[in-house]
């Protein structure tokens, strides 16, 4: 219960962090069995587990966890994109109403998350093992200039839809997925919503008034302080 | 002995045959159906085109998004605190558990932790949350096969834990109560012995369906061996909740994976049913509810004595990282992945809603059953239509 330096920025985890055999044995088999194509990884003790994938290695690796290592249970997959929206939050409603300056303002600099990324966009995917109660989120990149990867349906089937809402949201393609069609939005759509350079239109159509929710008040500096 | 199955196997033949002389006759280059876009059982708008040959079903395809209201980015520009107002409308019908997993992924991502008393709170209306969740699908149940009555009992009898629920809360239906580090409120005077009451209400509901509907041959004949989903079929479809423990997977995240709810301090047990049918996935939500009731009044008796808010800022900025909590909810496995990149909003929230992936097998299963069927099997996997499109 030590919630009064929550302010803190580290994300690694508490120096009492316990050691995770069972994770760690899993991480040093991935690597044995993928060698290169495991480009990225991180562990916390514990909790959790992601690993970075070469894209070339996406349906191997799959096979792999669903096969050799009992990973049977797919939970869901999805993308991320690490772009800073040049929206912001869509906030100053007056200012953002020019769409086409906030898109074309400096960039802040991407950064991506856990076990890192070179791309802006990265796929995300998750599955686990029943028996043993781990879960291991994947992930990898995905470059500008070919937004593909291999699809997992002949592995995990159930990745079907989430690979379609992937595509119609993000723009990724999925090779060896025979029916990439329009899963939430109506065929004619344009456009990848969850992209961040996708504006939330409803936000630039009418002013957001919960803008004072959020505001710091006047005593409380930046709002790291204690209440 | 023999007599009867000689007779029986004559009987059954001659059925085949005449089934045989039926399908020749319709023969035909088929038909479509198209169900909806109404859930047999209006949880929301669902459209399903199936492909018949006759009687049977060639090819299902649902199509969903008639409600999707597009949490996700919209998460992205609400701050932590806002976004349980959002998760809420997910499974509206145990609203209340949307909550837990997303301020759980908070809190983990802060490094904050609840006081015992909120976190055994917590799980109290975690669970009260699911039996006025699954409840409704118990006498839903019963109408997909033709029987009105049990519906009304269970609307009756949600509405005693919908009153528990309000009580706390102030929401009957979206109670927006879990906060970043506890909860908004504290319980009220009297409550407790109230929910005793309820809970021991909820039993007896339970084995009034048990009777009414279980041991109905009618609805044994229309769910029995019907909308079979083999265990690790079902996995690879993500299936999750009572819909894999009825294909006799022994995973519960309640047990397996307890992060932040108080599931580990009770003695309670985890129901699977061999058969993966209908109606195993019906029995084994029966004892659930029953289970939940029996895991409230152990949580009643004991809760820890203490504050119900851990100190947190009043500004609350999550610093940067990536968390995945996931947790048992009504519906199945219900996860929120998190980034955060240190600012007031989530960089990017991946919400994984159960019966997404437990309507994604409806393609598959759908195959070569009989139109009747596919409404009983729909009920059966019992999804939320708010809980797929989110």
């Amino acid at each position: 219960m030590s919630s009064a330096d929550s302010s803190t920025d580290t994300t690694e985890e508490a120096p009492v962090a316990e050691t995770d055999e069972a994770r760690e044995a899993l991480l040093a088999r991935l690597s044995d069995e993928l060698g290169d194509a495991l480009v990225g990884s991180h562990l916390v003790a514990g909790d959790d587990l992601w690993i970075r994938i070469a894209r070339d290695s996406w349906l191997e690796s799959a096979r792999l966890l669903r096969t050799d290592l009992g990973f049977a249970y797919f939970s869901f997959l999805s993308a991320i994109d690490w772009m800073p929206s040049p929206y912001g939050r869509s906030m100053e409603s007056q200012v953002d109403l020019s769409l086409e300056d906030a898109a074309s303002a400096d960039p802040e600099p991407t950064e991506q998350g856990v076990a890192g990324g070179d791309t802006r966009f990265q796929i995300l995917a998750r599955v686990n093992d029943v028996s043993s109660h781990l879960g291991i989120t994947l992930k990898a990149d995905v470059p500008d200039d070919d937004l593909s990867i291999s699809s997992w349906i002949d592995v995990y089937p159930g990745v079907n839809w989430h690979e379609r809402e992937c595509w119609e949201m993000f723009g990724i393609e999925f090779s060896g997925h025979s029916n990439l069609e329009h899963l939430y939005l109506p065929g004619a759509f344009e456009g990848h919503p969850m992209r961040k350079d996708y504006p939330l239109l409803a936000r630039h159509v009418k002013p957001w008034p919960g803008i004072v929710d959020v505001e710091a008040m006047p005593d409380d500096g930046d709002g790291e302080g204690e209440s | 002995m023999t007599d009867v199955s000689d007779r029986q196997k004559l009987s059954y033949i001659a059925a085949q045959a005449a089934d045989a002389r039926v399908n020749l006759e319709i023969e035909s280059e088929g038909m479509t159906l198209n169900l909806g876009p109404q859930h047999p059982a209006t949880h929301g708008t669902l459209r399903i085109i199936a492909r018949l040959d006759g009687e049977q079903v060639i090819k299902a395809d649902p199509v969903m998004g008639y409600m999707h209201r597009g949490y996700e980015k919209l998460t992205e520009v609400r701050s932590y605190p806002q976004v349980t107002a959002l998760v809420n409308r997910i499974d509206w019908l145990g609203s209340f558990a949307n909550e837990v997993p997303f301020i759980l992924a908070a809190e983990k991502l802060m490094e904050v932790e609840a006081p015992p008393r909120a976190q055994w709170i917590r799980t109290i209306l975690f669970e009260m949350s699911r039996i006025a969740n699954v409840v409704l699908f118990l006498g839903d149940m019963a109408v997909q096969v033709g029987a009105v009555t049990p519906v009304f009992f269970a609307f009756r009898d949600r509405e005693h834990i919908l009153n528990q629920m309000e009580a706390v809360t102030g929401g009957r239906f979206h109670p927006n109560f879990d906060r970043i580090g506890g909860l908004k409120d504290d319980l009220p005077k009297g409550w407790v012995d109230e929910t005793q009451q309820v809970m021991k209400k909820m039993r007896r509901f339970c084995d009034e369906i048990e009777t009414l509907v279980m041991g109905n041959e009618i609805f044994q004949a229309r769910t029995r061996g019907i909308g079979i989903i083999p265990a690790d079929v079902g996995l690879s479809y993500g299936l999750s909740g009572a819909n894999i423990r009825g294909s006799g997977v022994d995973y519960d995240l309640r047990r397996d994976n307890p992060c932040g709810l108080v599931h580990d301090q009770i003695d309670w047990k985890v129901w699977t049913h061999p058969d993966g049918d209908s109606f195993s996935r019906f029995w084994v939500r029966l004892q659930e509810v029953r289970e939940s009731t029996l895991m409230v009044d152990q949580l009643l008796s004991d809760i820890p004595a203490g504050p119900i808010m851990a100190k947190v800022p009043k500004i609350i900025k999550v610093p940067a990282g990536e968390a995945y909590v996931e947790t048992e909810n009504p519906l199945g496995a219900m996860g929120y992945y998190v980034v955060s990149k240190g600012d007031l909003v989530p960089f990017r929230v991946k919400i994984r809603s159960a019966s997404f992936s437990n309507v994604s097998i409806t393609p598959w299963l759908l195959q070569g059953v009989y139109v009747p069927d596919i409404i009983t099997i729909l009920g059966s996997l019992y999804f939320i239509l708010g809980d797929i499109d989110r």
